[in-house]
């Protein structure tokens, strides 16, 4: 296991503000492992925590079998950390936060450079612009390399995907498959519930507490009911039609479809039921069909 | 949504030296619409946002806002909308009701209906027990919910939403969603951003600007259409992933 967390417990402002409340998980070697949940959960805490930037109040962490507490020293030589907020020298260019960074741990560029060529060669036609002064996307690229060009066994990645667009965010995810074929160990989290499929394993968080750790898959599949998604000619009106139906049991609005489940029963007659209840609300162009979950449906799933 | 046009723009343009931000925009929006208003980072989103909002005179080109010339009546457009964005919304060490009583101040709201329009408000909201609370103490997904309300809250006739839902639960995010319809419906035009393309579906019409121009807009079961894709995700990696300003500008 190259990082374990055992009950951890963070409060802030004197115990008022109880950040993470008894969170305990752990990464393998190798493993790209997402921590997925809105802003609030706790993410950041967890990471300024295994970052050795923050003490917990109850609970142990470990990296690389390495205490949060009492060895950060040791800590601090294996990990790549790239905070939430952007926190690269903004006035200085691209190549001399790289030049810094690599110095800053007793490298090189040259040394390491295998480790970030596949993404540096994407900014390299910047490299004499100043932080500041590059988009989002590019930021994110530096930020990334920066963390690792001290070949970290460990890649802490607080809301790397956070403000930029879609287009970006999967060049990120691909960027990432790259990085744990070189056998990095990856910690990530997203408030962006879609990214989750593309990790290893994932633990779910809300409000500080943790609501499921599996792979994608097994969450998936944990999903105790037949999802099914309906849509009609007027959604807005649809979905207040189907919360009001007796035979509703859950109702979101997901895009193009709201996805519902049933209550127990036959199900193809709870279908029969439905669209005549609809159609005799008025509803055309009734379509329904059965689906399988999200991790965001199962993630409201585990909040109700 | 009704047959009113409520925003209508003319080949608007904001230039910064050579750099076009926004490039000949042209568009309306009805009254009541849920118009989405999407792009790439640095597609020139925030700059037409600006100019739709009095804070940004125009190069050239022309628009009314809600009937108000965009170059001489500025203040009276900002009179006439409301706008949020998940940046900056609500003062964190006023309380709820300051907050409400500020911002309706601020926008104008008569003396004498300010007392009854914020008990009915809060009453609504169900934050009748945290109404003295400050703001900074709520949940995200409350002050969302709250910065909304206040954004309507002088009855405009458009609201302008800056990315309204990141980072927002996914509960809280519908909830937020069903705020919109309820305004929409009262007839107030919405204007949003957002970063989900799941919100993208929830627009009567969107449009995706690319390189400072508008490549598309049209519903969202149009421009599947058009792209011949299964999701408005696709839709925007079609029209965004070629989009030259991403990776060197803003």
């Amino acid at each position: 296991m190259d990082v374990v967390l055992k009950n951890i417990v963070k409060t802030y402002n004197k115990g008022k503000v109880k950040a993470v409340s008894d969170v305990s998980f752990s990464v393998e070697k190798g493993e790209l492992f997402g921590l997925i949940g809105p802003d609030g959960a706790g993410k950041t805490t967890i990471f300024r925590i295994l970052a050795t930037l923050l003490l917990p109040d109850e609970g142990t962490a470990s990296v690389n079998g390495h205490d949060a507490v009492n060895d950060y020293k040791e800590i601090r030589k294996r990990i790549g950390y790239m905070p939430g907020k952007f926190s690269l020298y903004q006035d200085l260019s691209v190549e001399e936060n790289l030049n810094f960074f690599a110095t800053l741990f007793n490298t090189s560029i040259e040394e390491n450079y295998e480790l970030i060529r596949d993404i540096y060669t994407q900014i390299e036609p910047f490299k004499t612009r100043r932080a500041g002064k590059l988009s989002g996307g590019m930021k994110q690229k530096l930020a990334l390399c920066c963390a690792l060009i001290r070949s970290p066994s460990l890649l802490l990645l607080d809301e790397p995907t956070t403000g930029v667009d879609t287009v970006s965010r999967k060049e990120f995810w691909e960027m990432l498959k790259g990085l744990k074929e070189q056998h990095i160990t990856i910690l990530v989290s997203t408030p962006y519930m879609d990214e989750a499929t593309l990790c290893d394993r994932i633990a779910l968080i809300q409000d500080g507490e943790i609501l499921s750790i599996n792979s994608p898959r097994k969450i998936i599949n944990q999903f105790p009911d037949q999802l099914y998604a309906v849509k009609s000619q007027k959604m807005s009106r649809l979905l207040a039609d189907l919360r009001q139906s007796s035979t509703i049991s859950s109702c979101n609005s997901f895009g193009e479809y709201h996805h519902i489940t049933l209550h127990q029963g036959n199900t193809f007659e709870m279908q029969k039921k439905l669209i005549n209840e609809m159609e005799h609300l008025g509803h055309t162009q009734i379509e329904i069909k059965s689906i399988a979950p999200t991790i965001e449906d199962c993630f409201i799933k585990l909040m109700s | 949504m009704t047959n009113e046009v409520v925003i209508k723009t003319d080949k608007l343009t904001k230039q910064y030296g050579d750099f076009v931000a926004a490039n000949q925009i042209t568009l309306e929006v009805y009254q009541g619409e849920i118009f989405g208003f999407l792009g790439a980072n640095g597609a020139g989103k925030t700059t037409a946002m600006r100019m739709l909002c009095g804070l940004s005179t125009p190069s050239s080109g022309s628009a009314t806002i809600g009937g108000f010339d965009i170059y001489k009546e500025t203040e009276q457009i900002k009179k006439n909308i409301g706008y949020m964005s998940q940046k900056f919304s609500l003062y964190e060490d006023l309380t709820v009701m300051e907050n409400i009583r500020f911002f309706g101040g601020i926008y104008g709201v008569p003396d004498k209906d300010l007392k009854e329009r914020m008990r009915s408000l809060i009453e609504t909201l169900g934050l009748k027990s945290e109404a003295d609370k400050l703001v900074g103490s709520l949940p995200l997904g409350w002050k969302q919910k709250l910065a909304f309300s206040v954004a309507i809250f002088h009855e405009p006739k458009i609201v302008f939403l800056d990315e309204p839902t990141g980072g927002v639960d996914p509960v809280t995010r519908r909830q937020f969603w069903d705020l919109i319809y309820d305004a929409s419906d009262k007839g107030i035009t919405i204007f949003v951003t957002t970063h989900y393309m799941d919100e993208a579906e929830y627009c009567n019409r969107v449009t995706m600007m690319v390189d400072g121009y508008i490549k598309a807009l049209d519903t969202p079961y149009k421009l599947k259409q058009q792209f011949s894709a299964d999701s408005m995700d696709d839709v925007f990696y079609e029209l965004a992933r070629n989009a030259k300003r991403r990776e060197d500008q803003l």
